[in-house]
């Protein structure tokens, strides 16, 4: 693959003018933002807002009615070793019939090309991004037999062995253990560290100051985009989230008065 | 000698539909393989019009056509609106229908019989042999399902890989560039040769149990997807063999002793399986409830 000096300056991400349909009705309309590098970015609205739309159509997995998404200055289609994907956990089948160590390796896939097979690299590579996770002890455990946070654990080490620089992930947070909640944030800071963006569906609004170096609103449309301490406010979630907003404030006060941290606005 | 023939065509019809079946079910579409095995008709029928010969590889081909066909009409109602279930039970009852309206006009020049169609004759497929060069080669049946499985064996495991993501994880399977909807229609491809070859023998009804029964018993048994093969395809074997003793000693249909034998080891793997099985979990929750 080509790696110009102009594909590693360009955006990770640039999206402009995207719109996706569902049997007609609008998903995404006019949706145009740009990840800056290096940095954690939230997508936060309510549900139905596209979120998970979004994501699929940035990865080109499923047809836009019109706009343009680039990936490193490219279109995304052909930068996909660059790129690491973390699914929803709901859209796979925990029952099938495959361990820890093997879900993992799925994500050498790509880089082995069309008649290549996973061998003792993608094994010892897929060891050590289980044990990133702190999964190592896992890796021989039928898939079934995980709880819901390990699975989610998993599917991170799968991307890191996508060995990528822009990692997209659907709700990694959704429905996970504390533990692997720390365990999460902890791996997010990580690959800021080694300088990847990462885009992360989100839904609990109550972390995403802690969390994210900036935000996108999304309902629809691009609600607002930017640094999460300018754009994370009040008027702007109002705006997200409709009529819903008030209901979510109050929670969100009393939220903030007790301590506690729990899902909001799940979506 | 017609013993080891008529062993030998249900092994190889249990082996190519063994190792797909346990791709369909992984996927959840057991029911598109058994739509696939009924609407191949026409094909079959209609290569048969157009080349007026009823070469086996004639009608492999037309038929794999129509497996495809059948494949890409479901999706297109799926999509448009009408529910997946009724959308498979529309394409290929219609599809079948229009094979048996086929059939029936070119009865007279057509010795397609209906009841070999849904029931198969593997009783009969020593006497159909293939000459070449006036030696005899042995049953043309035999000589068209080891060619199926060489390319069901050649095409699996060459990309083992790319159908094991696609069944697990469709989406990731996309997102690095695995051409998704390719691996798709292979596989659909793949089971509509194995049907097609299998129909002479089994019929169009009872290739669904081969194609199912196996590989569902062999989910029972392990966690792992490569073993969960080897297994299917020996559950298929033990099925031909404990079947057709089963036809000899009762005098019965052997194609339905066949999958008879394979629902039978499917109990037994249901019932005794040590992860999955009814006993196990019995005998599991009594240990717990004394310690407890």
């Amino acid at each position: 693959m080509q790696r110009t000096t102009e594909a590693l300056t360009a955006p990770p991400l640039a999206i402009s003018g995207l719109s996706v349909a569902y049997q007609k009705k609008p998903v995404l309309r006019n949706v145009s933002f740009q990840l800056p590098h290096g940095e954690l970015v939230g997508v936060v609205g309510p549900n139905g807002a596209g979120k998970s739309t979004l994501i699929k159509a940035a990865l080109g997995l499923i047809p836009k009615l019109a706009g343009e998404v680039q990936v490193f200055g490219a279109p995304s289609a052909s930068q996909r070793k660059l790129i690491g994907y973390v699914p929803q956990r709901e859209s796979v089948d925990w029952d099938f019939p495959t361990n820890a160590l093997d879900v993992v390796m799925m994500g050498r896939y790509g880089h082995l090309g069309w008649f290549r097979r996973p061998g003792a690299k993608e094994k010892r590579l897929a060891l050590e991004c289980l044990a990133k996770v702190g999964m190592a002890d896992y890796a021989n455990r039928q898939i079934s037999q995980l709880s819901g946070g390990q699975q989610q654990r998993v599917f991170l080490a799968r991307a890191l062995a996508q060995d990528a620089r822009l990692y997209v992930m659907d709700e990694p947070f959704a429905g996970v253990d504390a533990a692997t909640e720390k365990a999460i944030i902890g791996l997010l800071q990580e690959l800021k560290r080694e300088g990847k963006t990462v885009m992360v569906v989100h839904h609990d609004l109550a972390t995403v100051k802690e969390y994210f170096d900036s935000v996108l609103l999304l309902n629809v449309e691009v609600q607002a985009f930017g640094k999460t301490a300018e754009v994370f406010t009040t008027a702007n979630l109002a705006q997200t989230y409709g009529g819903r907003f008030a209901y979510l404030n109050q929670q969100d006060a009393e939220m903030n008065e007790s301590g506690a941290a729990s899902g909001i606005g799940r979506g | 000698m017609t013993d080891f023939w008529i062993i030998l065509t249900g092994s190889l019809v249990a082996t190519c539909c063994s190792i797909l079946g346990c791709f369909l079910i992984l996927r959840r579409m057991a029911l598109i393989g058994d739509a696939i095995s009924h609407s191949v008709l026409p094909g079959i029928v209609i290569a048969f019009m157009v080349s007026g010969s009823r070469d086996s590889f004639i009608m492999l081909l037309g038929a794999s056509v129509l497996g495809l066909v059948t494949v890409f009409l479901i999706q297109l109602f799926q999509q448009s609106g009408v529910q997946s279930d009724a959308s498979i039970g529309v394409v290929f009852t219609a599809l079948f229908a229009v094979g048996v309206v086929l059939v029936s006009l070119n009865l007279r020049q057509v010795d397609l019989d209906l009841d070999c169609v849904l029931y198969g004759e593997i009783a009969h497929v020593h006497w159909n042999t293939w000459t070449l060069g006036g030696t005899d080669m042995g049953p043309k049946a035999v000589w068209l399902l080891g060619f199926t499985l060489l390319v069901i064996v050649t095409l699996v495991s060459l990309f083992y890989k790319q159908f094991k993501l696609c069944a697990f994880d469709p989406l990731l399977a996309a997102a690095v560039g695995i051409p998704v909807a390719l691996f798709h229609y292979l596989l659909m491809g793949l089971v509509s040769m194995a049907t097609v070859s299998s129909f002479e023998s089994v019929g169009a009804i009872l290739v669904v149990g081969m194609l199912i029964i196996p590989a569902s018993a062999a989910y029972l048994l392990t966690d792992r997807l490569g073993l969960m093969i080897v297994i299917s395809v020996a559950i298929g074997i033990a099925s031909t063999v404990l079947g057709y003793a089963a036809a000899y000693v009762l005098d019965a249909s052997i194609a339905g002793c066949m999958v008879c034998a394979a629902a039978v080891l499917f109990i037994l793997a249901f019932l005794l399986s040590p992860t999955h099985g009814l006993v196990a979990r019995k005998l599991w929750r009594r240990m717990n409830q004394q310690s407890l």
